[in-house]
């Protein structure tokens, strides 16, 4: 389908969504409207060791050889460390140099963590920010209020030579998430309940707008994991409202964004192509089962799916939040035989974190293998692929067929809850029938 | 732009990137390498069964998932002249364009159509023909038919020098 641009067509009459607000200033416009095509300026460039390569291949190719402002570009290149051949220890050296010529200064290959996770961490995002990342999980930085979207490494070349890029204005989805959620029902039921409800295209080339009190009781950290989520419902980005607990968690990593929340916030008539309620209180913990992260269902409706395999991490559920969950749910107990559980925190400030705790030992205790820093085996790299007979249930966010490994073996998507309490049991069951 | 008459390979709905292209061959950006590996995600002898400009036909979603490129490159460099199907993922439909797939949404067309029957697309004036007939579809923006014609973005830009706005895209 071409997709016509509707230049030319009248201004709206109501109020601007977040992402309308976010690309009419990237874009030096006072407004505008779904549908139209317009070229934005980028405030952040991210790529990793998957997208960067090609990216900075393709830059070369266009006989460009320089980059756009190397303080506004940011390499994520140690999300599979340590390296599982001579390929990609070869390609993330040749992104070191790279970013060492262009004095880019945030190139992370050091074994720091994964590109998500990190972001906000680092404080490299700010309300308001259009950030373009060669990285479909782009949308996780929504959460801080930063509009993110994924592009791959030929958009990425040209964005690094330029700064700039096109985009055509999404149409906002609105999410509101209320009541109170129950016991064991976390963020990763709520982001898996909204894939229940949209599928794997209800938010194609949409922008996804979280609100509610459910959301607002949730911790920053567990925010992540209902943005980092919304490419898997089709979107092109996710946004929230910075409110007091974000402007919080980002001057206490030197970002001091009090003064541009203003200019992004909703308008109270702008126009939403649909608005969708879900009540958390009559959520169960979830599982998405093989092979789609739309197939949902609540974990104790699975019979009898013998686990080989648990995978606790990812830019989806690979924070502190995470792994204390995982850690409260396994103290005292044992990982049962022929479970392999694997922990692998999203960044290294979290393993350090983590061991400082002594969550890392009571993981240990239980049985886990505890990995370093990373993606792990989210996209079958390294550390924990798949063979045609496993069973997986990983707090990852897709679970496509050949995902992590042969195009046979089952993964289950889930919270750390449930993915604990499948090590346990040696199967999926709801956690409740294991923790009590 | 006319693709010769060529075959059909017929795929159905959310085919993702991971199926397109595992992750274990995404340590390569060469294209003959990553022709290999297409869609080895649900078969291994994809390569062997396609001749140079077969078509591809899908449902909904097409490209669904990850944003990484090697999944239209593979597609490409496996000799597949045109992707036609009733949606796109967004990510996909856009990478494909910029590494010069032609990417084309007719529902009519993939519904009328069987895997291993002959079909043509003509992206200028924006027609397929299969089945037996003729369907049409909205033809693809000049600035968009120009990258696919130079054979992808950055190709285009070396010819031309553009930038965004002078693409006659925004």
């Amino acid at each position: 389908m071409a997709r016509a641009p509707q230049a030319g067509a009248a201004p709206a009459d109501g109020g601007a969504t977040m992402a309308e607000h976010i690309i009419a200033r990237a874009a030096g416009r006072s407004r505008v409207i779904p549908g139209e095509i317009v070229t934005v300026r980028v405030d952040l460039a991210v790529l990793n060791d998957l997208s960067g390569p090609l990216a900075i291949k393709r830059l070369a190719e266009a006989g460009h050889h320089a980059v756009f402002e190397p303080d506004r570009i940011a390499f994520f290149a140690g999300r599979h460390m340590p390296f599982r051949d001579e390929a990609l220890a070869a390609q993330v050296a040749a992104l070191r140099d790279f970013c060492a010529a262009q004095r880019i200064r945030h190139c992370y290959a050091d074994g720091e963590g994964m590109d998500h996770a990190l972001l906000p961490e680092y404080g490299l995002l700010r309300p308001g920010d259009l950030v373009c990342d060669g990285d479909s999980h782009a949308c996780t930085a929504g959460a801080v209020g930063a509009l993110a979207v994924p592009m791959g490494s030929t958009d990425m070349a040209y964005i690094l030579a330029t700064g700039e890029t096109w985009l055509k204005v999404p149409t906002t989805i609105r999410i509101v998430y209320e009541g109170t959620a129950g016991r064991y029902v976390t963020s990763k039921d709520l982001a898996l309940a909204t894939m229940a409800r949209l599928g794997t295209d209800g938010a194609r080339y949409r922008a996804i707008e979280f609100h509610g009190p459910a959301l607002a009781a949730l911790s920053v950290d567990e925010r992540f994991t209902i943005a980092n989520m919304a490419i898997e419902m089709g979107a092109k980005t996710a946004l929230m409202v910075p409110d007091h607990a974000v402007l919080s968690y980002l001057a206490a990593r030197g970002v001091d964004a009090a003064g541009g929340v203003a200019a992004i916030l909703p308008d109270a008539d702008a126009g939403y192509e649909r608005s969708l309620a879900i009540d958390v209180a009559t959520l169960r913990p979830l599982v998405a089962r093989p092979h789609s992260p739309a197939d949902v269902v609540p974990a104790a409706e699975i019979r009898s799916a013998r686990v080989t395999q648990v995978n606790i991490g990812s830019c989806t559920n690979g924070r502190m939040v995470d792994l204390r969950q995982a850690a409260a749910a396994l103290r005292g107990r044992r990982v049962a035989r022929g479970v392999r559980l694997m922990v692998t925190p999203a960044t290294d400030i979290v393993w350090r974190q983590a061991m400082a705790e002594g969550v890392l030992a009571v993981l240990a205790e239980a049985g886990a293998t505890i990995n370093p820093p990373g993606c792990g085996a989210c996209a079958g790299w390294h550390m924990g692929v798949l063979g045609p007979e496993d069973v997986c249930v990983a707090t990852h966010n897709r679970n496509f067929r050949g995902r992590m490994g042969h195009r046979d073996a089952r993964i289950y998507l889930a919270s750390p809850y449930v993915a604990a309490a499948a090590a346990v049991a040696g199967e999926l069951v709801d956690p409740a029938a294991v923790f009590g | 732009m006319t693709t010769l008459p060529a075959r059909v390979h017929v795929f159905g709905d959310d085919i993702d990137t991971d199926v397109i292209t595992p992750g274990r061959f995404l340590g390569s950006t060469d294209p003959a390498v990553l022709a290999k590996a297409c869609f080895a995600g649900l078969t291994d002898d994809f390569a062997a069964r396609v001749s140079l400009g077969d078509l591809v036909f899908a449902g909904e979603n097409f490209g669904c998932g990850s944003s990484r490129e090697h999944a239209p490159i593979a597609i490409k460099a496996v000799g597949i002249g045109c992707v036609v199907a009733r949606s796109f993922a967004r990510l996909f439909f856009r990478n494909a364009i910029n590494v010069g797939l032609p990417v084309i949404e007719c529902a009519a067309a993939v519904d009328a159509a069987r895997d291993g029957d002959e079909a043509s697309v003509d992206l200028a004036r924006g027609t397929i023909d299969v089945a037996g007939k003729r369907f049409g579809f909205l033809p693809l923006e000049p600035g968009v038919l120009a990258i696919l014609q130079a054979g992808g973005l950055m190709p285009l830009l070396r010819a031309r020098g553009a930038t965004p706005t002078t693409m006659g895209i925004g």
